[in-house]
Parts: structure tokens; sequence; C-alpha cells
């Protein structure tokens, strides 16, 4: 896909982050909706990047021109993927998305959709995983605010792979309803 | 000096063998031919440098034996219950319709009947040593010429069994052998009743396959754990020499005999060894035994009465391939392939000499008419490699498309493939075998019998074939097919294929192996959905590994080369449309190459060291400025 033909149409610009999306049951049902939802444009990064070299001047461009950023991704041992955080680590440069002169992001909404395998209980002190989501969510919270994103609240996905088919429908439902506001919003 | 030692008949052999051999092979004569015209060289009409060749001759048709035990190897016994309409519908039709024919001929000639039968007889047995031998030096024993010429070779030397038993019945003088003794070797069942002689033949048969089935494996084991190398190699020869003797012994073709035992061993796993060991021998023992022909030709016969042999040749030839034409199309074959059976079975065969001499014995045929039939069979064996040639001039003149190697279609194992991989060279076996163990087993489909040999020994499915040719293609499954793969390495061959297929099979997804960026543009621009230039990653790779060497860190090394990967991909698309006027082609790769220089200097300076992604290491400046204005460092936080 080229930056060029990064449309005016979409507000939404939504980086898709799994190395095995032929095999995610929760992400593939989310990047289904996602992907038919007007407003919303989808970069599978894996399928774009399969070997982690990022094109950073598409990528910019692309920023430049939505307003909503999103990062849908599973979440592996409490972060990203590795190639979502390659996009991070090269797309949003000194001199670009922070620092003297870098203020291409500087009002746009930044939306986080994560999948977890664990139920939420799990995460909460006491709970498996001692934390919750939110805590582990800081790092790309601390990312928006440095870009002077505005944080939009996230969307987390639980228990992936133990839901039924409905619970999935359910939840996929309401994440596409918050894209498609995302993608209206004025 | 006594020219019959052992040690100077075999510097004559060796020396003639050696001489000239190479020297056809590498002027497309073919060895077949060079083999005789050095026997005519060294034989009693030109240097006679070799005495009577009869003995070395017999010897020397051991090689047959030797051909004929190493094709049995090559021949599943599966494979030889499919080639039964073959076998026996053409073969069987090839004999009776030849002999019928060449009778006839010579009733006209003024022979009696029984005379004339056994000619026609005689005469219809083809050459297997020389057939095969040229077949296989063009490439064509694998294909459908290859198959039917050997289904027929190999009913005509079943035959000569019953017709040892069948011509002394033609007898018009008092015979002056005792028929079925003489030239047939003594066998030690002829005095047996026919009930007895039957019986023997199936023992012997029998013990063959057992043999064969039980016993050799555990003393090829015995001989391998021994080490011997030699001794396996001898262990091979007995074998053979064993068979040979016994189904001499029971009044069979040792030749068959070595054939029979060859099927019962295709499915050992000593196979190869026993090819590799006794090849050497078959190549040279046939080479011996085609000097000898050669040697044997009557040359004083040829100059007394030229125009007779000429005539004799002339028709005995146009006959058989008349005949063998005709049938091969009954049998439904492509023209191309009927005619190339034809002429490759057009001569006279070594079966001939023997049966010869056994009719004279028998009082069938007189001895000049032996000779005359002799020389003949000879002249127009010598003239097989030539006709041979001939033909595929014409052939090659008639269509410019036929594959030098025309082949039949292949049967193809297994279910619907999905991906067709046309060449299984160094290129397309790496894209067959990633895919295959991914769970796409593709066919693959390659034209050089030597590459299919080497694969299929590691039982790859391979197949031989044209992939140009679209009829193949489709046996192939290119219908129902995802993927045609091209993997040639002749661009000429690619750029058709990809083209063809397209028009042939829009179904397929089309993936070729591109020359170089041209090369690649014309695929694209005929048929091919993908391209690969062959050259491309294997020099990106190389590269890399010389910024290594070199002392980049690995990462930048292989990022480098990632870069360089995009920017020149982008270039090939962004030109394609431009390639079809070669002025814009031109004004537009300047114009990309001045791109392509901004954008590698500009990855450069990225990646530089005290470039800002990569690490810290920010000159004093920089890093002052920074501070100043209160910014942090880098990312990192």
């Amino acid at each position: 896909m080229n930056a060029n033909n990064a449309t005016a149409e979409t507000r939404v610009l939504l980086l898709l982050a799994h190395p095995a999306l032929d095999r995610s049951r929760a992400n593939r049902a989310m990047s289904h909706a996602a992907e038919s939802t007007p407003g919303v444009q989808v970069r599978d990064l894996y399928e774009l990047y399969p070997n982690f070299l990022i094109d950073v001047e598409d990528e910019q461009n692309l920023l430049k021109a939505h307003a909503v950023v999103v990062l849908q991704f599973p979440l592996y041992w409490y972060s990203v993927p590795a190639l979502l955080k390659e996009w991070i680590d090269t797309v949003l440069r000194h001199g670009f998305a922070y620092g003297r002169g870098g203020d291409a992001l500087k009002g746009k909404t930044f939306f986080v959709a994560c999948s977890s395998g664990s139920p939420s209980a799990d995460y909460q002190p006491g709970g498996n995983h001692h934390y919750s989501m939110q805590e582990f969510l800081r790092p790309l919270e601390r990312t928006a605010a440095l870009c002077g994103m505005h944080w939009e609240p996230p969307f987390v996905l639980h228990e992936s792979r133990l839901r039924d088919a409905a619970s999935l429908a359910d939840a996929v439902d309401t994440y596409q309803a918050t894209l498609a506001r995302l993608a209206g919003a004025a | 000096m006594d020219t019959h030692s052992l040690l100077f008949q075999a510097l004559v052999y060796l020396a003639a063998a050696v001489i000239a051999a190479p020297l056809a092979k590498l002027s497309k004569l073919g060895s077949v031919l060079g083999y005789l015209i050095a026997g005519a060289a060294i034989g009693p009409f030109a240097l006679n440098l070799v005495g009577d060749v009869a003995d070395v001759s017999r010897f020397a048709e051991f090689g047959v034996v030797i051909l004929l035990f190493l094709i049995g190897l090559e021949v599943r016994p599966a494979l030889l219950w499919s080639m039964r309409a073959t076998i026996f519908g053409l073969g069987g039709a090839q004999v009776a319709a030849t002999a019928l024919v060449l009778a006839g001929v010579a009733m006209l000639t003024g022979l009696a009947w029984q005379t004339a039968a056994a000619v026609g007889l005689v005469l219809a047995m083809s050459s297997t040593a020389i057939v095969l031998q040229t077949l296989d030096e063009k490439g064509l024993r694998q294909g459908p010429v290859g198959r039917a010429a050997f289904g027929v070779l190999l009913l005509q030397d079943l035959s000569v069994i019953p017709l040892f038993a069948l011509l002394p019945l033609l007898a018009t003088q008092a015979p002056t052998v005792v028929a079925g003794e003489g030239a047939h070797g003594g066998s030690l069942i002829s005095d047996f009743p026919a009930w007895a002689k039957t019986l023997a033949v199936l023992a012997a048969v029998a013990l063959v396959i057992g043999v064969g089935r039980y016993l050799t494996r555990p003393v090829f084991r015995y001989i391998a754990a021994a080490r011997l190398r030699e001794i396996f190699t001898a262990s091979a020869l007995l074998l053979v020499v064993g068979v040979a003797v016994l189904m001499q012994m029971v009044g069979l073709s040792p030749a068959l005999g070595a054939f029979l035992a060859g099927v019962v061993l295709a499915e050992s796993e000593f196979r190869r060894e026993l090819e590799t060991d006794i090849e050497p021998f078959r190549g040279l023992l046939l080479g011996l035994f085609f000097i000898t022909v050669g040697a044997g030709v009557n040359f004083s016969l040829i100059l007394a009465k030229p125009a007779l042999l000429a005539a004799v040749v002339a028709g005995l030839v146009a006959l058989k391939f008349l005949v063998m034409f005709a049938l091969a199309k009954a049998f439904r074959a492509k023209t191309s392939t009927a005619a190339a059976v034809a002429t490759a079975l057009a001569q006279g065969g070594e079966f001939a000499f023997v049966l010869l001499n056994f009719t004279v014995g028998a009082g069938v045929i007189g001895a000049e008419l032996a000779d005359l039939l002799t020389a003949a069979v000879v002249v127009s064996m010598a003239l097989t490699p030539l006709t041979m040639i001939l033909y595929e001039r014409l052939a090659n003149l008639l269509d410019q498309n036929v594959p030098k190697a025309a082949i039949e279609d292949p049967v193809f194992e297994g279910g619907p493939p999905q991906v067709i991989v046309a060449g299984y060279g160094r290129f397309g076996q790496i894209v067959a075998r990633l895919l295959t163990l991914n769970g796409h087993s593709a066919v693959v489909l390659d034209a050089d019998i030597e590459q299919i040999d080497l694969v299929r020994r590691f039982g790859r499915p391979v197949y031989y074939g044209d992939a140009t040719r679209l009829d193949l293609l489709r046996t192939a499954g290119a219908e129902t097919a995802k993927m045609l793969i091209i993997a040639l390495d002749d661009r000429e061959k690619t750029v058709e294929l990809a083209e063809k297929a397209r028009q042939a099979f829009p179904n397929l997804t089309i993936i070729a192996r591109a020359w170089d960026r041209r090369h690649a543009y014309d695929l694209l621009a005929n048929g091919a959905d993908e391209v690969e230039r062959e050259t491309f990653e294997g020099a990106l790779a190389m590269g890399r590994k010389a910024l290594v060497k070199l002392g980049f860190r690995r990462h930048r090394a292989l990022r480098a080369a990632d870069l360089f990967r995009r920017h020149d991909l982008r270039m090939f698309k962004a030109l394609a449309p431009a390639y079809s006027e070669t002025e814009n082609y031109i004004l537009a790769s300047r114009d990309a190459s001045r791109t392509m220089e901004r954008l590698l200097t500009e990855d450069l300076a990225r990646m530089r060291p005290g470039g800002e992604d990569w690490d810290e290491d920010l000159d004093e400046a920089e890093r002052r400025a920074r501070e100043q204005a209160g910014e942090p460092e880098s990312a990192e936080t």
C-alpha cells in the first residue's frame, strides 16, 4: 500500500500487529470488524513488513493523514508484539512525533485495542498478574502523552481463546462501535 | 608380432574405442556409429588388426545381456505390467506384420514361401543394443519413443524363443545340424520331451525370481558387510552370468533372463549398487559388441554386389519403417513419436545373426542368401545412428516446436496437484522443496533426463517432459492446479511457457524465474503474475556477507540489504509501464537511478552511527542543543 492513497476519507488509521493472524481468533474477528467499518484504514503490519523493515516515510505520511491512531494487537508478555514495538521505535521519531519540531501527532487520538488470554479478574492486585491492565498499558499511555496525543480508554478483549462465539461476537460489536464512533467524530 | 595375443587384441580394441567413440560423440554422431566405424577400420577389410572376430563377438554379446539386466533394474514390475499393451499389442503386431510384409516381398523375388517366411521372421528383429544405446544418448529412452521402442524390442527378444522351435519346420533342405542345437548354444534339455522342456523353463524362471527375491538380499548384505567392493562387483556379475547360463541351459535367451533378474531386483535396496557396479561393463561390452559388428561388415560382398546389397538394405529399412510407423499410428502414437520409433527400429538386429546361422544349419535358408542378409543387417545397423540423425533434422525442420526429446504423457501419481513446477534444476529444486516441506506437494516437470534420474533416486516425484507443451501441462493437472512455477533456465522458453499457460489456463497463478530486469518485464507483460530475478536474492545475500566481513554488525548489514531490496523492487515496479517504450525506459531509468541514489544516501544518513534511530552517540553540539531545548535524547524512556 502506498502512502499516496492514504485517503482523506478515512479518519482512523488502525495498525494491526499479529504474527499469526491466520491462527488468531479474537484478533481476526476484530480486524474483520474494523475493515468493515467505514472511515477505518487497517494496516496489517506483519503482512506489510514480514522482514521487519518498516517504511518509515510511508508510515509517517499515513499518520499525518489521519486523526485517530489505533493499535490493535494480542498482549504478548505484557507488551506489544515485536513488530509493533519496532514500528513505535522507528516511526515515532524524534523531530516527527516528539522533541524539537516533533509535533506531527499533536492533538490526534490514540486508541489501544488488545486481546488477552486471561480473564479480567487476573489483572488486579492479588490476581494472577498482580497489576491492572491499566498498569501494563502505561508505556503506551506515556507514548501517547509524549507525542501530545489524546489517550482514548483502551479496549481489552479478555479470555480471547476461552470465550464462546456469542460472547466473542458481543465484544467485537462493542469494539466496532467504538471504532465507528472514532471514525465518525468530526 | 603375434596379432593374436590377448594383450595386442585388447590394445587394438581399446585404442579403437578410445579414439573413435569420443570423436563420434563430440561430432554429434553418437558413440554407436563411432564404435561401428572403429570396428570397420580394424576389421579384416581395412587394417586387418584383428583376426576372427567371432570369439570376441560372442563375448561382446554379453554386453547386451548386461544392458537388459540394467534395463530390468529400472523397470519395476508395476511399470512392466502397465506396459503390457505396448509389449504384447504393439510388439506382437510389429513382429507379425513385419515378418508378413518382408516375407511377401521375399516371395516376390522368387524365394520359396518357407524360405521367405524364415527371412521375414529373422529380419523382423531389431537391434536392442543399438536402439537402446542410441535412444539413451539422445535422451529419448524415458519418453514415449523409448517406451514404445523398448516394448517392441522386449517382445522381439521374447519371440526369439519360439522362433528356434518354429524355424526348423520351414526347412526345404536336409538340415546340416540337428534342430534346436547349433548356434542356439547347446541346451541341456533339447532331448527332453516337450512337457519336460516347459517344466524346466518354468522352473528356471521360478528359480530366478525366487533367488532374486529371497537369496540375493542376505548374500549382498553379507558381502556388503565384508566391505569388499570388488567382491560386490564380482557377485553382481556372477548373478548376471549365472542367470544367463541358466537361461541358456533351458533354451531361453540369456538377455531375457537377465532382464527378468533385473526386474526382480528393481525394488531391492541394492539396486543402485548393482547399477553403479555393472554400468561400466555394460558400456565397455556394448562398445566391444558394436566394434565387432563393424568389423564383421563384409566389404568384399558390398564391393561385389553393391547394387543388390543396397537394394536389400533400402528395402529392409524402408519396409520396417513403414510397418512400424503404421502400427504405431494405429496404436494412437503421435506422428512424431511414431516416426521416431519407426526410424529407431528400422534396422536388423543382432539376433538375426544367430537366427541366420541357425536357419542355415537347419536347411531353411541357403548359405549365400544368409551371407547377403547378414551383410544387409550389419549395414542397416550401421546406418541406424545416421538415420536417427536424419530423422531429427527433418523433424526439427518440420516442426520447430517438437522438443528434441519428444515424450508421452507421464503418469502422475496421487491426487490433483495444486502446484506445477516446470524445471527442476538448481533453481526449481529449492522452490519445490520449500513448498513440499510446507505441505504443498508439487508436480515437477523437467526435460533433463539425467537430472530426473538423479532426483528420482532420492524418491522425489519428478517427471520427464518439456513443460512448454500444453498437453503435458494439462496432464500434469494445469486445469485444476492453482499455480505454475516456471523455473526453467531458458529465457525464451520461460516467456513462451508463461504466454501459453496464461492463455490456456487462466486459472493459474504464474510465478516465473527471470534472467534479469528486462526479462522480468517481458514475463510480466506476457502473463506472469510474479517474477523473481534469479540472481537478485543471492547477490543481496552476498553483499550482506561482504558488509559483515567489512566490519558491519550483522543487523545493520541485514537492514542495508533489506533496504536495497525495497528500493530496487519499487524502482522495478515504477518503471514497468515505461518499459514498452524503450526511449522512455531509458529516461525513466536515468531518473530512477537518481532517485535510488538519493534514497540510498538517505538510508545511510539514517543508519550511520550517530544517526538518531540507532543509538545515542550524538555529537557534542547536538547533545548540548537538545539539553538546552529540554528534550530527551531519544525514545528510550
